[in-house]
């Protein structure tokens, strides 16, 4: 059922850029990094055009920069057909700052457009449900802000200055915050409103007549909450949903429990000091999360990486996308009910590939390997035996065997067919990427899209399946782990000697100002790296674009309709990683 | 007198005749033993160590022992851990749950959904301020005797995200912790070194003195509250207090809260603890050199 494709290449976004300025006029210019740069007023008739005369149907991505004068609103499009991503900004004021919400044009943009608002305070005109996703409705400030510090941590950057000033030792932690914990009240606070009801702003609103109307058998609609703490979330991950019986009927995902501000601390840190980081966004697909931040600074740096660098970046990265297919194909089954009998099969493997992490990089989950311009370590002599013997018989038997008994199960079968379905247009409206994305049917994968690394070089194909349901999601992985195994065997025997990082190890890197989008196809989708620096020894902007959190904007159209015992398929089907949801 | 080992009376030969005969006793052995009789109307040390080794009490003591020798063995040898991941550490949990490193050698894996059914909770990662209310609630549902191993750097001291303005710093500031493991995350060996270290520990326990065969229920963990900011109920009266220092509450307001639910929901008793009146005193100094 699976089919293999290839993608045509699209237009060089230099070509679509002049095009668009000449198309357009006046109302877009062009800025010295080759963004199209347009006011908030005319940017909802912009991006139309750009998505219906210029094949831009894809939002990419969608973020904010705060330069102290003004937000600076960052919009990267491209096409499903590939090709490089454009840059759209607009800008608006800090005291006010209002965009028009592109809601209506790409549905993918709202929860980026609500992390935004969470974020920043900017508000989107036209958003259906504008409020805070990943801290609660009533936190007081607007973190990424600049100007808005924490409690614990005062200082703009990193490196600290010294914690022995006038001689004297101190933690961050005595240094006076005011109720000796991680807290930042404010200063009259009173707590008066503590054990009042909470006001219903941000909240499920239910009109009770509403949902008493419609529904099929007289019966009353209930409002059912599943999670955070709950088996079959993957974590710390609520739903809230509104069911009439047994069959949902609206759906609101609800995150933010696992929000461990990822891109704040990552403006603090040194460049280099943001690698280890990245492990920890998608903790099932390390190596790949290093990569696309490698890459984006790499690329802002203009450094050249090494052969065999290379060589070892696509092998971990690649066993990476099989242990990461194995684990989220176990956990799917167990979200089906059959409780952890798959799960040790499938995850069986992946210990194998964790232990070769471990002999290559020092740690199994957090590997920290990949640097600017190379790699930290060179493989080991024992590494390369036994990766040979993983590859070339183990994998493939244990591919097999999980094929054997799942694919053509009957209950598997009577679970996952027909059920989540998300047709091809509305998969690409709303963002999706990855297994999602290829299982409905869209060939699009950012290794041969918008190619990075040496996947050129390799014979492979994009898996794709045609059903948008849960199986094909399902099907789609089994194949992709397949061209993994033949990537793989195709890159160790060719694995060349030599250096493993250009130029000279460097505990601080110097990036020269400017700005870069990077993506790569990890085993979730497209995770993009959008950096921009101001030529300091930090990020100024450090922006993790998430494939789980867009891929979650579709999870209630994929499941009005179904009973709630589909809903966790689904979401198992999805695979979100918290990590990465929640940054 | 049984006791004494000295033997007193002259054995009497089978073919003795019946008639009463007055032993004859060795006025040695009559002064020792005079005096070992003496001792016990005199020397009080001397009756308190016969006391303390008498059979009665020794054998109530070792009964106790027995007891709980089966009982504690009975409860480290069926750990339920609550079915409960929250970030990086999670996967390592369920990796050492798996057939590699089989937790349930140890007889803790039974991975419970519901906190009812939980004996230990395994606080795996990052601990935020938007799930903490959660985590005290599952706290206090599960049934006593229950235990907390905190996993990993997060959950216990706020690990790489400690400055973070959405992190705990440490899971102990609202929960009692049996057992920290560190590590970031874990690895499965170490959580099981986690795990044997807190059968040791269930091996200490004495059913005399466990908390949770007392009198009266156990106080609950106050749910912190998500206000502007995450709020510590057991602080309420400290931060209504510096309200009322900046004016925003009269003192009338103030009286009247401290006497309400915030006052009651607060362990802390009457006034500002030492700690926070430090801190109050520094704050102050803070807003004044601010002008």
């Amino acid at each position: 059922m699976t089919k293999q494709t290839d993608v045509v290449a699209a237009p060089a976004p230099a070509d679509v850029v002049a095009a668009v300025h000449k198309q357009l006029g006046e109302r877009v210019t062009v800025d010295d990094g080759g963004a199209l740069v347009v006011g908030p007023s005319n940017l909802i008739d912009v991006v139309r055009a750009l998505r219906d005369d210029h094949g831009l149907d894809y939002l990419a991505n969608l973020t904010a920069v705060d330069w102290l004068d003004r937000f600076e609103v960052v919009y990267h499009l491209c096409s499903s057909a590939g090709g490089a991503p454009i840059v759209l900004k607009t800008t608006t004021d800090r005291a006010n700052p209002r965009v028009p919400s592109l809601f209506g044009i790409y549905p993918g943009a709202d929860f980026q457009e609500r992390e935004v608002y969470d974020m920043f305070g900017i508000r989107f005109a036209g958003h259906p449900n504008l409020k805070r996703i990943l801290m609660w409705e009533g936190f007081a400030g607007w973190p990424l802000r600049k100007d808005w510090r924490e409690a614990y941590f005062e200082q703009e950057h990193k490196p600290l200055t010294s914690r022995w000033p006038d001689g004297q030792f101190f933690f961050g932690e005595d240094k006076l915050t005011d109720w000796g914990s991680n807290t930042k009240l404010p200063p009259a606070y009173t707590g008066a409103e503590i054990g009042r009801p909470k006001p219903q702003e941000g909240q499920y609103v239910v009109d009770i007549d509403a949902l008493r109307r419609g529904t099929s058998f007289g019966s009353d609609r209930l409002v059912v909450n599943m999670g955070p703490q709950h088996p079959s979330t993957h974590g710390v991950f609520q739903m809230r949903l509104v069911l009439d019986g047994e069959t949902v009927v609206d759906l609101e995902p609800v995150m933010g429990y696992m929000h461990r501000n990822h891109e704040k601390i990552g403006e603090r840190n040194l460049w280099l000091g943001n690698m280890p980081f990245t492990d920890r966004l998608d903790y099932i697909a390390q190596l790949g999360s290093e990569w696309g931040y490698a890459l984006c600074v790499e690329r802002m740096m203009g450094l050249e990486v090494p052969e065999r660098a290379e060589y070892i970046r696509v092998i971990m990265a690649e066993l990476n996308r099989i242990q990461s297919h194995f684990w989220s194909i176990g956990f799917l089954l167990n979200d089906l009910g059959a409780f952890f009998t798959p799960s040790l099969y499938a995850i069986e493997e992946r210990e194998i590939v964790l232990d070769l992490f471990e002999m290559a990089t020092g740690s199994r989950l957090m590997c920290n390997y990949m640097r600017f311009g190379g790699v930290a370590y060179d493989l080991p002599d024992a590494f390369m035996p036994l990766v040979n013997v993983l590859v070339n018989e183990r994998m493939e038997r244990a591919i097999d065997e999980i094929d054997a008994y799942l694919t053509n199960n009957e209950i598997v079968m009577e679970r996952m067919k027909g059920v989540g379905v998300l047709t091809p247009e509305l998969a690409i409206a709303y963002s999706t990427s990855g297994p999602v994305l290829r299982g409905s049917g869209v060939a699009y994968d950012v290794r041969r899209a918008d190619p990075y690394g040496i996947y050129d070089r390799f014979d492979w194909n994009v898996v794709t399946a045609n059903e948008g349901d849960v199986y094909a999601r399902y099907a789609v992985r089994i194949g992709e782990m397949r061209e993994s195994l033949k990537i793989l065997r195709q890159a160790l025997p060719q694995m060349p000697a030599g250096e493993i990082l250009g130029g000279k190890k460097a505990w601080q890197v110097r990036v020269p100002a400017g700005e870069h989008y990077a993506r790569v196809e990890n085993p979730r989708g497209e995770l993009g790296y959008y950096c921009v620096s101001d030529g300091k020894a930090n990020p100024y902007r450090y922006h993790v674009r998430s494939p789980c959190f867009v891929n979650l904007t579709s999870l209630a159209e994929m499941c009005k309709g179904y009973k709630v015992a589909d809903v966790v398929a689904i979401l198992g089907s999805i695979d979100i990683v918290l990590g990465e949801v929640d940054r | 007198m049984a006791d004494d080992p000295t033997p007193v009376l002259a054995p009497s030969p089978a073919s003795a005749p019946t008639r009463f005969v007055t032993p004859t006793i060795d006025p040695d052995v009559l002064e020792s033993w005079t005096s070992y009789v003496q001792r016990f109307e005199n020397d009080e040390a001397f009756i308190q160590g016969q006391i303390e080794q008498s059979v009665m009490v020794t054998t109530f003591d070792r009964l106790i022992k027995m007891v709980d020798g089966v009982y504690n063995w009975g409860r480290r040898s069926s750990i339920w851990p609550l079915q409960f991941g929250l970030a990086c550490c999670a996967i390592e949990m369920i990796s050492t749950a798996a057939s590699r490193f089989d937790i349930d050698r140890f007889g803790a894996g039974l991975f419970r959904p519901s906190p009812r059914q939980a004996d230990l909770m395994i606080v795996s990662g990052t601990v935020t301020k938007k799930m903490v209310p959660q985590i005290v609630r599952l706290w206090n549902q599960m049934p006593e005797p229950r235990y907390c191993l905190s996993m990993g750097a997060c959950a216990t001291g706020g690990g790489p995200f400690k400055e973070g303005y959405n992190v705990v710093s440490g899971i102990d500031q609202f929960i009692p912790v049996d057992i920290y493991v560190p590590g970031c995350p874990p690895t499965p060996q170490a959580l099981l070194h986690g795990l044997i270290a807190l059968q040791r520990k269930i091996d200490g326990q004495s059913i005399k003195n466990v908390s949770w065969y007392g009198r009266d229920p156990l106080p609950e963990v106050p749910v912190p509250v998500l206000g502007p900011d995450l709020v510590d109920l057991r602080q309420l009266p400290d931060i209504q207090a510096r309200a009322a220092e900046l004016g925003a509450l009269s003192p009338e307001e103030l009286a009247a809260m401290q006497a309400g639910a915030g006052g009651a929901a607060a362990g802390t008793e009457g006034g500002i603890s030492a700690v926070m009146a430090e801190r109050l005193a520094i704050w102050r100094e803070r807003v004044a050199s601010k002008g």
